[in-house]
């Protein structure tokens, strides 16, 4: 039942995904060279909505947070890693799937040499473990927790923060 | 635009995809993530091939030890695949299509050199997001949705590692 929870659930976000047009290099490459940001008006549409619905519902105790742990040497120099390869290959993991739906079979090689790269992520996982995965290892850190304020003051900062970057993207026509 | 495919409103599109995580979240108990599901790929492959080596890798068995490698996100991930496919077809903006247009206007008709630096590209891109502990997925909606610092910190430096690539991947003007 899980397993069909997980198609449908991608079944659905995959849709939206296309029908967006961000499956796209065109559009990630866009977003990254600042000229055309549809897949930061994507995302940040969905974060907002999203930050919104899942509070709500662990208020509400609907639902458990699942806060990945912060380690900021893992974070930064993993993210800088994947941000490299994002420009190289114009997808991310989940939009490269995507994109070989809708036809771009370079996709495709993005998904094999993502599979190597796990694969050798793998390899270096032991030592990684004894370096990089203890610097500034932090624990499960929220934004509202640091600040010692209520998640909804900065659900609104992030509101407003986002309404104000859509104007500015609609203004300058991006 | 080579293509004419007006599609949704971003924003509209994106405002739906947040409401899509909050039933899974509410149904499911599924926050969105999609590298992971890559290291169970990679693993499944290896075990055909080297299966004492994937058994001693503490890595893999993170994940594989404790069920037979498909999951609710590999499930997901597979459900993205058809939900595009689906959707191209229905609006009729299925292409084969071998190379990006701004790609082709920049580094030229060949297909090795755009599926090499494919590849290449998808080697780093899963190579640090398992050590980040997540993509865009992961870490982009489900974290920052969360307001989590894992994934502010990713998010920032997933964009910053992009940003300074794509200046030189196509340097000069920026419009």
């Amino acid at each position: 039942m899980t397993l069909m929870f997980g198609l449908f659930t991608g079944v659905l976000f995959g849709w939206l995904l296309q029908r967006a047009r961000v499956l796209r290099y065109d559009k990630q490459l866009g977003a990254l060279r600042l000229k055309d940001m549809t897949i930061l008006k994507f995302m940040l549409s969905a974060i907002l909505v999203a930050s919104v619905g899942v509070h709500l519902l662990a208020d509400l105790g609907l639902a458990e947070l699942s806060i990945k742990g912060t380690t900021l040497g893992a974070q930064i120099l993993g993210g800088l890693i994947f941000g490299v390869g994002w420009a190289l290959l114009g997808y991310c993991p989940g939009t490269s799937w995507g994109a070989l739906g809708e036809g771009r079979f370079d996709g495709l090689w993005g998904i094999l040499g993502g599979w190597f790269g796990a694969a050798l992520y793998a390899e270096a996982y032991p030592a990684m473990e004894a370096s990089v995965l203890t610097w500034g290892n932090l624990g499960k850190l929220t934004l509202p927790g640091l600040l010692g304020v209520s998640h909804w003051v900065v659900i609104a900062l992030l509101a407003l923060g986002c309404v104000a970057l859509f104007r500015f993207f609609e203004r300058r026509g991006l | 635009m080579r293509q004419e495919d007006r599609g949704m409103n971003p924003y509209v599109a994106g405002a739906l995809a947040g409401l899509v995580l909050i039933l899974s979240v509410l149904v499911a108990g599924q926050f969105f993530g999609a590298s992971t599901s890559f290291v169970r790929s990679a693993g499944l492959v290896e075990q055909i091939v080297a299966p004492g080596h994937v058994e001693e890798s503490s890595y893999f068995m993170k994940y594989l030890a404790r069920d037979p490698g498909i999951d609710w996100q590999w499930m997901f991930v597979l459900g993205i695949f058809f939900g595009a496919f689906l959707a191209s077809n229905a609006t009729g903006s299925f292409r084969w299509t071998d190379l990006p247009d701004s790609w082709r206007d920049r580094f030229g008709p060949s297909r090795v050199r755009r599926f090499a630096t494919a590849f290449l590209g998808g080697t780093l891109a899963l190579f640090g997001a398992r050590l980040a502990d997540g993509c865009p997925s992961g870490h982009g909606l489900s974290g920052v949705a969360q307001l989590s610092v894992s994934g502010l910190v990713a998010m920032a430096c997933f964009f910053a590692g992009g940003l300074i690539t794509a200046r030189l991947l196509y340097p000069g003007r920026r419009s």
